[in-house]
């Protein structure tokens, strides 16, 4: 299998400030100013965030939820270089790309979180000071250094683009770095998957120190192990959402039969989880406190019920080569990992009465203007470097608004 | 698909053995060395019998540690009168109040100095640490304000300057500077009643006890903080469940020992990481090779 080179992908072309993009920008934009007055006056004037619920919505959706979405360079990278399924590499580059930019995105979050932000390249750099039991300095390296990896993971892509320039000097530096790049890549590879299954289980242990705090619906040791299968599922459910949109948007394929396949990889590993989530409760003996009819236990029960429907809408090859019943799977999967992760970071974390929290206006429009700006920097990215497979196969959808669920297996 | 997904297990598996590995690694108990404390650490004990709720002891507490008062909110700028621990607040006397039964207490609230505390093991630089004789202090100079402490203390203790543009931590130190000197904690000195002493903490412990023997009518039988969540240096006694106090029955189990018997099992020396990778390398060493002889065969 070539690692860096290779590859079947071509860049997209065509305008770049389409009036999608421009939209896109304008609402990071609008980030950008509230970001600015978020440094100007300070965390307590823009966030909602309080004594008792120190992590908010930055931390919840944009770094705890954002890079397990950002799984999807783990799920596939796993499946082409581990299980050796060599016919999904089409999905590698925009995976990686995906991923690259969420975990991006997360990073930046963390420094708008910081209350001294500046003070951040000591964590990297002042290992005397490292302390060992910290699971959030784990967290906090393997995400830089994942961030990285991932990068030179992409660079293949920006090297090949670079390969047929015009200029002589990029020219000279691709030839000369390519082949570096394919040599050392199984190196970086298989550092992409240590890294994140070290910090996404390590996601789910950082409120194992909350635990006391803990609703016990959650409370469980069990959770770094639940954080990592689900960063899988919902990497996967996040291939599929940009996969299928991609489609739609540049009318490149949507590469039906091998997300369909890939769903009968992802549906045990589904179904692991649902099944040690649900074993958990029960030795645990929390069924009474699911089956209540307060809001904890309805989340919980609403949590699990989402991971049941994305089973059942993917049980079968059949049903899955149905791109708009997988599209759905896969979105459902998302709002289910989304929702545990939520339940967990915000739900479940008690902090006493008196405390509360919902999002700022503020909170809100930047962690939506930095994912408007994500999906923008991936439309001109793959228009830019070859990222997507060139050539449409047999399953190219209707880019009809009803396309994306009346594909039919046969289409 | 029978073939495939034995494969995809086989690959989570080798994604998941790191997790698992730590999942049941609490089963091993020596990967947790409980901590003890100190033979020269040094605390509190507050005696809810004793504290008349005058409060002195919170604006010795800001004197003692040139902390603003906080007068915001209905205080309207005249009364320091915080609505909790904050950041203009290290030291607070709150009340519990039961009209139907009449019971009330006062309780004072400060950062209990826990000999195996969660903040110090959150902590990612060690701005937060156990100081001498045990004191919990705070070296802002390491501090990115990621306020994963306050997310961790079971206790709710440390808070962040929301209102400043370089937010720090703010918690009790028991006065480190002052004790230094040979002073006393700014509580400690001012409390006109004897309800909060400083001391050494064995010594307390044993004077708590002797109380609690010599008026068994007066208090709980319990001194909380003794065993609390592997112990902590301030200590309680009163007159009322300590749970109605805020002082909750977290058991004797240090809130730490979760995360560093998981951590410690699965990162000792990095071996399983390092494994993994090497594991990881090696599979696709073999798959690539296996590839490339399919190729030639191909060609062939």
């Amino acid at each position: 299998m070539n690692y860096a080179t290779g590859s079947r992908a071509r860049a997209v072309g065509g305008p770049i400030f389409t009036k999608t993009v421009v939209a896109l920008l304008l609402i990071a934009a609008l980030a950008v100013v509230l970001i600015a007055v978020r440094f100007a006056l300070g965390l307590g004037a823009t966030t909602a965030m309080n004594d008792g619920y120190a992590w908010g919505l930055w931390i919840a959706f944009d770094v705890v939820t954002g890079t397990a979405f950002g799984c999807g360079g783990f799920a596939i990278a796993l499946l082409v270089y581990i299980a050796n399924r060599g016919q999904y590499h089409p999905l590698v580059r925009p995976a990686l790309l995906t991923s690259a930019l969420g975990y991006s995105i997360a990073g930046f979050s963390v420094l708008l979180d910081l209350g001294r932000p500046w003070l951040a390249w000591k964590i990297p750099f002042m290992f005397w000071h490292w302390n060992p039991h910290s699971v959030l300095l784990e967290v906090a390296l393997c995400i830089m250094a994942y961030m990285l990896v991932l990068w030179v993971e992409l660079s293949p892509a920006f090297l090949e683009k670079a390969r047929d320039s015009g200029s002589a000097t990029l020219r000279n530096f691709a030839e000369r770095t390519l082949p570096i790049l394919r040599k050392s890549m199984l190196w970086v590879i298989a550092l992409g998957m240590l890294l994140p299954t070290m910090h996404q289980s390590s996601l789910g242990s950082l409120l194992l120190l909350s635990g006391p705090r803990l609703h016990p619906l959650w409370n469980t040791p069990l959770l770094p192990l639940l954080f990592l299968i689900s960063c899988i599922a919902m990497g996967f459910g996040a291939v599929v959402l940009e996969s299928t949109l991609s489609s739609r948007y540049f009318g490149r394929s949507a590469h039906r039969d091998m997300l369909a396949s890939l769903g009968g990889w992802i549906l045990p590993i589904v179904s692991l989880f649902l099944l040690i989530r649900v074993v958990d409760l029960v030795v645990r003996d929390q069924l009474g406190a699911l089956l209540a009819l307060d809001r904890y236990g309805t989340m919980a029960a609403v949590e699990i019920a989402l991971f049941a429907a994305s089973i059942v809408m993917m049980r079968s090859q059949s049903q899955r080569l149905r791109l708009g019943n997988l599209f759905r799977a896969s979105m459902c999967l998302m709002a289910a990992g989304t929702l545990y992760r939520f339940n967990v970071y915000l739900l479940a974390f008690q902090p006493g009465e008196h405390w509360g929290y919902f999002p700022s206006l503020t909170e809100l429009l930047i962690t939506v203007g930095l994912v408007a700006g994500e999906v923008a920097a991936f439309i001109v990215l793959v228009r830019l470097f070859p990222i997507l497979e060139a050539g449409s196969s047999t399953t190219k959808i209707d880019p009809s608004p009803a396309g994306i669920g009346s594909t039919s297996p046969t289409a | 698909m029978g073939i495939s997904r034995r494969f995809a297990l086989k690959s989570v598996a080798t994604a998941a053995g790191t997790a698992l590995a730590r999942a049941i690694a609490p089963a091993k108990a020596d990967a947790y060395e409980r901590v003890e404390p100190a033979d020269d650490a040094v605390g509190m004990l507050y005696d809810t019998t004793k504290c008349i709720g005058c409060k002195s002891c919170m604006t010795a507490c800001n004197e003692a540690n040139n902390l603003p008062y906080d007068t915001r909110g209905e205080s309207a700028g005249r009364w320091h009168m915080p609505f909790d621990l904050n950041e203009y607040c290290k030291n607070i006397i709150k009340l519990y109040k039961d009209d139907e039964t009449g019971e009330q207490s006062f309780v004072k609230r400060q950062c209990m100095h826990c000999v195996d505390p969660a903040c110090t093991t959150a902590c990612m630089l060690g701005a937060l640490y156990k100081a001498e004789h045990g004191i919990v202090r705070y070296n802002a100079d390491l501090c990115v304000g990621c306020r994963y402490c306050e997310m961790a203390c079971p206790f709710n203790i440390p808070k962040f300057e929301w209102e400043s543009r370089a937010g720090k931590i703010v918690k009790c130190e028991l006065c480190a500077h002052l004790v230094a000197e040979g002073k006393l904690p700014g509580c400690c000195e001012v409390c006109p009643t004897g309800a909060v002493i400083y001391g050494n903490r064995a010594e307390l412990l044993a004077e708590a006890h002797r109380r609690i023997e010599a008026e068994p009518d007066r208090y709980v039988p319990h001194v909380y903080g003794e065993t609390e969540a592997g112990g902590t240096q301030v200590l309680y006694l009163a007159h009322l469940d300590f749970e109605k106090l805020g002082l909750p029955d977290y058991g004797d189990r240090p809130v730490p020992q979760t995360v560093k018997t998981i951590q410690h099992g699965i990162y000792q020396g990095f071996v399983a990481p390092v494994g993994l990778y090497a594991m990881l390398a090696a599979v696709m060493m073999r798959n690539r090779r296996q590839q490339s002889e399919e190729d030639t065969k191909d060609e062939g």
